[in-house]
């Protein structure tokens, strides 16, 4: 549960009177809300870091991709699809 | 199953190892802090791939495993007697209490949920306006931004049935905690990646001179583990002491200070218990008095009896690193990931689930 995983800003929404900013972000074809409250300079298209709702950093995405990858092949995406069903 | 070989890395890794066979000279005994780094060590074939002059022992980085049994008891005793729903991340509701797990009050009745985020849980609450929704608010720092937002989210929407029921360590104090026990020979740490992503370096720099011990701040990723071990080996040969960070790519010095602020803003820094290892000083979050309304801890009245952990295990002893989990006499035999005896074999970061898992893959080690 410590992971975060990385995934692509595909649109941005304001909430609470535009006092918050959550994003559809795009795990490899998963889409999931996350919160930007933490990263305000993010932007639709950047990859993020996202860990339990809320992303926490902004990655290039080469590196995302490449890390992406690796948690797919060991099977730490699945918490995300599981929990989508929940 | 994947196996190291087929990652695209692979040959990467392979260089890392070989330039740590190089470097090596004598034995040295390193602590991964985090339970993510455990599991890929183990699930990755990477232990075996090390000289054996490299002992590589694993941490208390699994909030799983170190959230009090009480606690536990006390989150099923609010999903069964006090009727909240209960809302937490998957790994926690398998964790037995000293009665029954959250997912046995679940199957006994309950209203148990397992979430992806804290942030669901508020809209739970949102949506069930005549019931109390507790989201158990486990894990390190990279995990504490999330829970304090959607006390921030509650309060904003107005939201009063919702309230945080706190388990929240630190990693900094942990370390100290292995540093001063007498029996631990750790003499190097890989620190965890993302819990730096929040809080950047500047906690570390401290222990590095107190303690004389290199810390390097690592990924998880196989190449990133392997570069990570080779650092803190390059720097122990040298009889260096420094911080470094293996992780540029991801962690910044000042780590991220938006979360930071909110950290500050929602929580206040106490001592805490760790399952396992007793009380550590100033090594836990609870929620200030400002949010005392969002604290499930002060809402509901309820005192939980402390019951002694089963005598049989010592997960003390392996989160600390002075044990491995097969040295444990129950290892694999009363205690299983069906039926686990302490916290570490319950949760994939546990040092114990993980041998147990991949044991096939570790014979080679546990025999040298
Ligand atoms: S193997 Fe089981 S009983 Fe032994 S330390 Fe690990 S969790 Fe405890």
């Amino acid at each position: 549960m410590c992971l975060a995983i990385p995934g692509k800003i595909k649109s941005i929404e304001h909430r609470f009177n535009g006092l918050v900013r959550m994003a559809k972000v795009e795990f490899g074809g998963i889409v999931k809300e996350a919160s930007l409250e933490m990263i305000p300079l993010a932007k639709e298209g950047d990859y993020v870091l996202v860990h339990v709702g809320v992303a926490i950093s902004i990655v290039d995405e080469e590196e995302a991709k490449k890390s992406f990858e690796y948690l797919a092949e060991i099977g730490e995406i699945d918490e995300l699809i599981e929990h989508t069903q929940i | 199953m994947k196996f190291l070989s087929e990652y695209r890395d692979a040959d990467l890794v392979h260089q890392y190892v070989q330039e740590i066979q190089r470097t090596v000279t004598r034995p040295w005994t390193i602590m991964e802090v985090c339970g993510g780094q455990t599991h890929s060590l183990v699930k990755n074939g990477l232990l075996q791939l090390l000289p054996p002059e490299v002992r590589m022992v694993h941490g208390p980085g699994c909030p799983v495993c170190v959230t009090p049994l009480h606690l536990i008891d006390k989150a099923v005793y609010l999903a069964l007697e006090k009727g909240v729903i209960l809302c937490s991340y998957g790994d926690m509701l398998r964790v037995p209490g000293s009665q029954k797990s959250l997912l046995e009050a679940k199957a006994a009745g309950a209203d148990v949920r397992i979430l992806y985020s804290p942030l669901e849980a508020v809209k739970i609450a949102q949506d069930n306006p005549n019931k109390e929704v507790v989201f158990f608010a486990v894990g390190f720092e990279t995990t504490a931004p999330a829970n304090a937002l959607s006390v921030l989210h509650a309060q904003r929407a107005g939201v009063n049935n919702y309230s945080i029921l706190t388990s929240h360590v630190l990693v900094p104090p942990a370390i100290e905690a292995v540093m001063t026990d007498e029996d631990s020979h750790i003499q190097g740490f890989l620190a965890a990646g993302h819990v730096c992503t929040i809080m950047g370096l500047d906690e570390y720099y401290p222990l590095v001179e107190q303690y004389k011990i290199p810390i390097v701040v690592s990924g998880f990723e196989p190449v990133d583990l392997m570069q990570g071990i080779l650092m803190v080996i390059r720097q122990l040969e040298k009889g260096e002491h420094q911080l470094e960070n293996q992780y540029s790519r991801v962690v910044r010095p000042e780590g991220n200070p938006e979360a930071r602020k909110v950290l500050e803003r929602i929580f206040e820094i106490h001592d805490r218990e760790w399952r396992g290892i007793g009380t550590i000083p100033h090594s836990g979050y609870e929620l200030r008095e400002e949010f005392a309304a969002f604290d499930a801890n002060r809402k509901f009245e309820v005192a939980i009896e402390k019951v002694p952990e089963s005598a049989e295990c010592i997960a003390g002893l392996v989160l600390k690193g002075i044990k491995k989990p097969q040295e444990c006499p129950q290892f694999g035999k009363k205690c299983t990931p069906q039926n686990p005896l302490g916290a570490p074999m319950v949760s994939s970061e546990g040092a114990c689930a993980a041998y147990y898992h991949f044991a096939n893959l570790l014979e080679s080690v546990e025999t040298m």
